[in-house]
């Protein structure tokens, strides 16, 4: 079994749900039986990797045992930095060896989700290190990790929302609206994943086969069309994950909004893979600014913005894989959002020309296209070429 | 304290947003007018901190929860 991936988890997903949407009408709890619907849901996925389960258990002790500790120390010393970069480096140290194994080509300690998961837990620590998060206790902290809706690929959730969310039993009629809503997500979803992305594949794979590859039209064919897969199939997917966490009464935040209608890249960054962008916006660019501002590490403001962006960027390149096409799809980003920063603070023409209509148009244009080029990178594909 | 407080953050959303129009209306939508960014949000709760001890973290409140010169008032006024 797949999770959201073939019909064997659908038909499983169908019947389980049953009882949790049952729960819900009763306005009783539904978190415990969630809890193992994830814990069902992550076995059948890795039923031929038993080791897997293993890493991932221990791995949620790890993690668990980490914030602990940083609780606890946080309420004796107050904020110590040095208690803080431990945490944050032994948080991180699981993917960190996953990753680097990976790349030897002998894969170790990995598992369904382990990136997603990761930010979870460096998230965690890091509001711990704020004074936000005073308590931390098993059951949610295991709920939050493993919430199989979006265990695999996101979105990733925030605990302190998400812990909200588990407390909270909603009144009857409001439950119900939930589910009419996740219903109509998880069948978007299923079109966009399954029907829309799926056809798009098939024109990316017929490109493949065709021998002129070196041919301009045909890369350029290909570029549009990885894009839109890569939109239906992960907003697709992301749809159907948002949908199933509201029929478990967990309001999991959206992930896309319209991405292609963006007038500038920042723009675009708030609506494609919005946590994962929020995520690096709050807990990687504004720390880093902050720091950098208060250690006025840089003579002028923009200087500062777009090292800020670059550092971000190109960290979130790699977060997606030690691939040299994903390190240069981050750097890319960097690069754009940084050139933006500098042309919309510095530009006349363009805070004359902003808000007339045929600028935007020109704009959406524009930003749709490096987008796309962006994608082209993280497909592998100029690599392949250069 | 109250007075100090407004004083302080309509004097850096002047300097962050480079527009006075805060000052006459104090419920205008900072983000929605494209008035503040991710990384003029950043010099708000640095300055914040400088000025009046209060400390914020950037995860802490949604963007929504900090969008009007009010909000923002109201969201340190009750960490003083």
């Amino acid at each position: 079994m797949s999770i959201f991936g073939d019909s064997t988890f659908f038909i499983w997903a169908a019947l389980l749900l049953i009882p949790a949407v049952i729960l819900g009408i009763m306005e009783k709890p539904i978190k415990y039986y969630g809890f193992l619907l994830s814990l069902f849901f992550i076995g059948a996925a890795c039923i031929n990797s038993p080791v897997s389960l293993v890493y991932m258990g221990l791995y949620c002790i790890w993690q668990y045992g980490l914030a602990r500790v940083m609780l606890k120390v946080t309420e004796k010393n107050g904020r110590d930095r040095r208690t803080f970069w431990a945490a944050i480096s032994f948080s991180i140290l699981p993917l960190a060896v996953f990753k680097l194994s990976e790349l030897i080509g002998h894969s170790l300690f990995g598992f369904i989700g382990i990136s997603y998961l990761t930010f979870k837990s460096v998230q965690i620590i890091i509001e711990i290190y704020d004074e936000i998060i005073k308590e931390c206790r098993p059951f949610e902290f295991a709920y939050f990790l493993l919430f199989f809706p979006s265990v695999s690929a996101g979105p990733i959730d925030r605990s302190r929302r998400f812990e909200e969310d588990i407390r909270r039993i909603p009144p009857k009629k409001e439950y119900l609206d939930m589910v009419g809503t996740g219903l109509f997500k998880i069948c978007l979803g299923l079109v966009y994943k399954f029907v829309i992305a799926a056809l798009l594949y098939q024109g990316i794979t017929y490109i493949a086969y065709v021998d002129i590859v070196s041919r301009f039209w045909v890369q350029l064919g290909y570029m549009y069309l990885y894009g839109g897969y890569l939109f239906f199939d992960f907003a697709g997917y992301s749809l159907m994950a948002i949908g199933v966490s509201y029929m478990l009464g967990v309001k999991t935040p959206e992930n896309f909004n319209k991405p292609f209608i963006s007038t500038d890249i920042r723009e675009f960054w708030d609506r494609w893979h919005i946590t994962l962008s929020h995520w690096f916006r709050d807990f990687v660019f504004s720390r880093f600014m902050m720091a950098s501002i208060r250690g006025k590490w840089f003579s002028s403001k923009l200087t500062g913005a777009a090292c800020g962006f670059m550092i971000n960027m190109t960290l979130m390149g790699i977060w997606h894989g030690l691939d040299m096409s994903y390190i240069i799809y981050g750097v890319y980003h960097g690069i754009l959002l940084s050139i933006t920063e500098m042309y919309q603070k510095k530009s006349k023409f363009y805070k004359k020309n902003k808000k007339k209509k045929w600028y935007i148009w020109i704009s959406r244009v524009i930003t749709f296209n490096l987008v796309m080029f962006g994608f082209y990178i993280f497909s592998g594909r100029l690599m392949e070429i250069i | 304290m109250k007075q100090k407080v407004i004083d302080t953050v309509l004097n850096l959303l002047e300097e962050i947003c480079g527009d006075d129009v805060i000052r006459s209306d104090m419920d205008i939508n900072l983000l929605e007018e494209d008035l503040i960014d991710s990384l003029d949000y950043t010099e708000l709760l640095v300055g914040i901190e400088d000025a009046l001890g209060v400390v914020m973290a950037p995860s802490e409140l949604k963007r929504e929860e900090m969008d009007t010169p009010n909000k923002i008032i109201e969201q340190v006024m009750k960490r003083i």
